[in-house]
């Protein structure tokens, strides 16, 4: 498989770097699950450029969830443009290119590991200025007009509670802390606002941080959808993204900073009380999400250790709602 | 139960199998299942050693929640009914201090060093 990317690559070098030949060091990196992940150089005038190629795997019919990949590269595109920190677009894929649904990026230096974002030196100086970094980012990915953009899914929040307590139902667990978050949720669904574009995931794994930078990109657009901004918000601040930092926001912030910084970048006022409702949403969800993730070992589709202890994650997002519930009701 | 070994002695001998012999010899991918296998392991000990504490604790208070005898999952699902329909208000300090003592005791066999734990218990 990884020869015949390496000459489909090649036939394409000319397209990725100005007088582009030959491609070199191919390999595949870890980390994407739904997408494969390449990395390689293609020399050029101007010497070697490290690539990065996204790609759907061949045969895979993609998560549901997904807004498939011509589309990731048009939305990374338009956030470019906004002046939003992301991996250049070099090219998108087209079926004579023999490579699939992909497209390739310039590759960018970083570290997106939430662990160490939150606990090592090196970041120990920008750390105080992430949160509002990631505040003004999101106001720049919001004010992407929604004129001339795909047809993504719109959501607000009862559509979202609705949608995984539905694949909650199907999984067939009965937690009493799931059925009280659900009916709080439900009961206190803000009015909806006109939607805007989200990211829909981003958080530590998907922002990659550089040392002196802060954010250097926002990466894996395939959840983006129209929705309440505070959604976006409030995913960075859920408890699992935090990796243990003290602070809400990704771990490394506080709650003010990024509001603040959404603000200061051109965003509309979001009440904190509206983040917090959208972040017990997201405890809820992300709830779920390991609930499935446990249930596609149940089914015998991904028999893996790591899938089936993913489980017992689920009540790590029940003991943070049962946090935020307390709170929200003193 | 029965003793020499017991079924904890039995689990902390493949948890060291796996960490000093087994684990060593693997890369990547396996490398990592290998430590989410110890992970499991520990988990499956801890509710071996704490569950039916913790699950008699919850029985006793779901019955005074309920007003009605029957055994954990008869009770667990009575009281996930209530909350669902809306007879039972989850805010309701019985209710609310029974899901804060159940999830605490869980959290302590599932991932005992989850920030969330140390934050609700202070």
């Amino acid at each position: 498989m990884s020869d015949e990317l390496q000459s489909a690559l090649t036939a394409l070098a000319p397209r990725l770097a100005e007088g582009g030949t030959t491609v070199s060091d191919l390999r595949r990196l870890s980390g994407g699950a739904s997408q494969e992940l390449w990395s390689f150089e293609v020399d050029g005038a101007a010497g070697q450029r490290r690539l990065i190629l996204r790609r759907k795997p061949p045969g895979n019919p993609g998560s549901g969830n997904a807004i498939g990949l011509p589309n990731e590269a048009f939305l990374i595109q338009k956030a470019d443009q906004q002046g939003a920190p992301v991996p250049p677009i070099v090219h998108v894929c087209q079926p004579e290119d023999g490579i699939g649904e992909a497209y390739v990026m310039g590759a960018v230096e970083g570290e997106t590991l939430g662990r160490r974002i939150v606990r090592d030196e090196a970041f120990a100086s920008v750390r105080p200025k992430l949160a509002g970094q990631c505040g003004r980012i999101l106001a720049q990915i919001h004010a992407i007009p929604r004129e001339g953009l795909p047809d993504l899914p719109v959501s607000d929040a009862l559509t979202e509670i609705g949608k995984y307590e539905e694949v909650y139902r199907t999984v067939g667990a009965r937690r009493p802390i799931f059925e009280a978050a659900f009916r709080w949720l439900k009961d206190r669904a803000p009015a909806p606002v006109e939607p805007v574009l989200l990211h829909g995931d981003f958080r530590n794994g998907n922002i990659m941080f550089q040392p002196e930078v802060g954010v250097a990109a926002v990466l894996d657009w395939e959840l983006a959808h129209f929705g309440d901004p505070a959604a976006d918000l409030a995913w960075l601040c859920v408890n699992a993204w935090r990796f243990g930092g003290a602070k809400p926001v990704g771990g490394f912030g506080d709650y003010a900073d990024l509001l603040d910084g959404y603000h200061q970048g051109g965003g509309r006022e979001v009440p904190l009380e509206r983040l917090l409702y959208w972040q017990t949403l997201g405890s809820m969800k992300w709830g779920v999400m390991c609930m499935t993730m446990y249930a596609s070992f149940a089914s015998g589709a991904d028999p893996s250790v790591e899938r089936a202890m993913i489980g017992r994650r689920t009540s790590e997002n029940e003991i943070d709602l049962v946090k935020l519930l307390e709170e929200a009701n003193a | 139960m029965i003793t020499h070994p017991t079924a904890l002695e039995l689990i902390d001998a493949v948890i060291g199998f796996i960490e000093q012999r087994a684990a060593p010899q693997l890369k990547d991918r396996d490398a990592f299942h290998a430590r989410v296998a110890v992970n499991a392991l520990a988990a499956v000990r801890r509710e071996i050693e704490f569950g039916p504490a913790a699950e008699a604790a919850a029985v006793e208070r779901l019955k005074a929640i309920l007003g009605r005898d029957g055994d954990f999952i008869e009770l667990n699902e009575a009281l996930a009914a209530g909350i669902q329909d809306g007879s039972i208000d989850a805010a309701d300090p019985a209710v609310a201090a029974h899901l804060k003592a159940s999830i605490i005791d869980q959290v302590r066999i599932d991932q005992p060093n989850y920030s969330g734990l140390k934050a609700l218990t202070g």
